[in-house]
């Protein structure tokens, strides 16, 4: 079985740069982390060594971009027939299901691990906490699993890759303004407490924003991994249900 | 024991029934030939035999495993071949042969040479290293019959195998059909009704979801029966037409 799952995500992992389209994005993910960190996140004019200002743009940027990189995974299969293929082969769905998401999540930890000169600058102009910015690297890795989750199972749900990249970076922003002012204004006058604390407690954006500062809490941690584990089931489910049609 | 055996199978699409009570059973050294008219429930058969799509009702045993039940232990002995030959469009045949044969398990001497006889026995040769989406028809066809027949699978279900080939190469795969028939149990489908007399040693006839007539090659003078109808070499079409028709021709007859 394991080995089954390796291939999968070896394949997977291979179609993204059997394309330009893989290294487009990377220049596409740097180029922004760029922009936002050193020009809107005002990074030199800050005066202090850390890299709050370039995390901070993730959740912001993933929202589109991770919608970009899980939309093929399952709508592409449906399209050209090709899931019948796969799910015939001798492999438990579930290990289909996650060798395409560890592919997505691995291109996903590459591009990220290629934003390593701007750690490089901020530890050259100061002496930055640098586990905070270890937490801040995993963290955001987590988040983008998170992300990444929730769209591979909407890609399941379509054979078009337009409609799973929209529905993907609809419910990405569900997840990630949950906690803000934006929604709780909303939603505090009129629902009971306890609705609004929950969704509260889903903001991709707090639970992130605290993981940057430096505060690990499990709590966060737990809450990422098992939204993951939760869309992937998710996931599989669509799968098994959308299969003919 | 029979390789495969379906029981009173049953598929619904909402109130669509496409499969409407098929049994049979097929046993090794067996060429089942599938024939019938378009939307007559061939290929959805199919896809519930290898498991891509849960029936309705009814039971499907792969090799004494039951498709529902240990749908990997059955699938491990499919070899199947989709309508379309779907694969993977960026890779070249050798890459996607290769993936197939990671995730079916295949390892080291064994792995290469099945790898080398399925390249070999689907003529693969000269577009191995070529992207499949740059392949002719037929190649692409050839690439999903080399993935079918990869790991000598004892049951091969083949749906359209010889669409968009050259005669050559028709001639060539029911060869082969007919070279692998005597260890496995293969299910073909085929609007080519000489196909069924070259390569068949059963046929059904389907329609709507239903099998209308079961026939097999007569013993000595050639041609084929089918419940009370009987077709000389070569003249299968008409019994076809008749059995599948058969309802518009009494009316016709009645008005
Ligand atoms: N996913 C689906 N949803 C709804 N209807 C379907 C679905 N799949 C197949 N059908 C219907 O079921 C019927 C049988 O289709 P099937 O593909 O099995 O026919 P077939 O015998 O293989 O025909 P052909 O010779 O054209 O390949 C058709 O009427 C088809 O429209
Ligand atoms: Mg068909």
């Amino acid at each position: 079985m394991i080995r089954g799952m390796i291939a999968i995500f070896r394949r997977e992992l291979a179609g993204y740069f059997a394309t330009p389209v893989a290294f487009v994005f990377i220049v596409i993910f740097l180029l922004l982390t760029g922009i936002f960190t050193f020009y809107v996140g005002a990074f030199f004019e800050q005066g202090q060594a850390d890299l709050k200002p370039f995390f901070m743009f993730h959740p912001w940027l993933y929202l589109l971009l991770m919608p970009a990189i899980a939309m093929r995974l399952w709508a592409e299969e449906r399209k050209t027939g090709s899931i019948e293929l796969l799910l015939t082969l001798p492999i438990r769905l579930s290990a289909v299901v996650l060798g395409k998401f560890l592919a997505a999540w691995t291109f996903t930890a590459i591009a990220l691990a290629l934003t390593f000169p701007v750690w490089i600058t901020v530890s050259y102009l100061g002496r930055p906490d640098q586990g905070v910015i270890v937490a801040g690297y995993l963290g955001s890795l987590l988040m983008a699993g998170g992300y990444l989750a929730i769209c591979a199972c909407l890609s399941a749900t379509t054979h078009n890759q337009v409609i799973a990249f929209v529905l993907g970076v609809i419910v990405c922003l569900l997840f990630t303004v949950s906690g803000t002012p934006i929604v709780l204004d909303i939603i505090t006058p009129w629902a009971p407490q306890a609705l609004v604390e929950t969704i509260a407690s889903f903001s991709f954006l707090a639970r992130f924003g605290s993981i940057v500062d430096g505060v690990i809490d499990l709590r966060d941690i737990v809450y990422f991994a098992s939204l993951i584990i939760f869309w992937l089931y998710a996931n599989a489910v669509v799968v098994e249900w959308r299969k003919a049609g | 024991m029979a390789m495969i055996e379906i029981k009173q199978l049953i598929m619904r699409f909402g109130t669509f029934t496409a499969v409407d009570g098929i049994s049979f059973a097929v046993e090794r050294g067996t060429v089942l030939g599938f024939l019938g008219p378009n939307g007559a429930g061939k290929s959805t058969t199919m896809k519930i035999i290898t498991g891509f799509l849960a029936p309705t009702m009814g039971q499907v045993s792969v090799c004494g495993f039951d498709t529902a039940m240990a749908p990997v232990e059955a699938k491990r002995r499919i070899g199947y071949l989709p309508e379309g030959a779907p694969a993977y469009a960026e890779m070249t045949p050798r890459e996607f042969l290769n993936f197939v044969a990671d995730v079916r398990g295949l390892r080291r001497d064994d792995r290469r040479r099945k790898l080398d006889l399925a390249i070999e026995r689907a003529g693969l040769g000269p577009v191995l290293e070529q992207p499949i989406d740059t392949l002719s028809k037929g190649f692409k066809r050839r690439v999903g019959l080399a993935q079918a027949i990869l790991h000598d699978p004892d049951v091969l279900i083949l749906d359209e195998p010889t669409d968009g080939l050259d005669p050559n190469q028709k001639f060539a795969v029911r060869a082969l059909i007919k070279e692998m028939a005597a260890t496995k149990a293969i299910v073909i489908s085929t609007h080519i009704l000489e196909e069924v007399e070259a390569v068949c040693t059963r046929s059904l006839i389907i329609a709507r979801g239903r099998v209308l007539a079961e026939g097999t090659p007569l013993p000595d003078a050639g041609g084929w029966r089918f419940g009370e109808h009987q077709a000389a070499p070569g003249r299968l079409d008409a019994i076809f037409r008749r059995i599948t028709t058969g309802e518009n021709q009494h009316q016709e007859i009645a008005a």
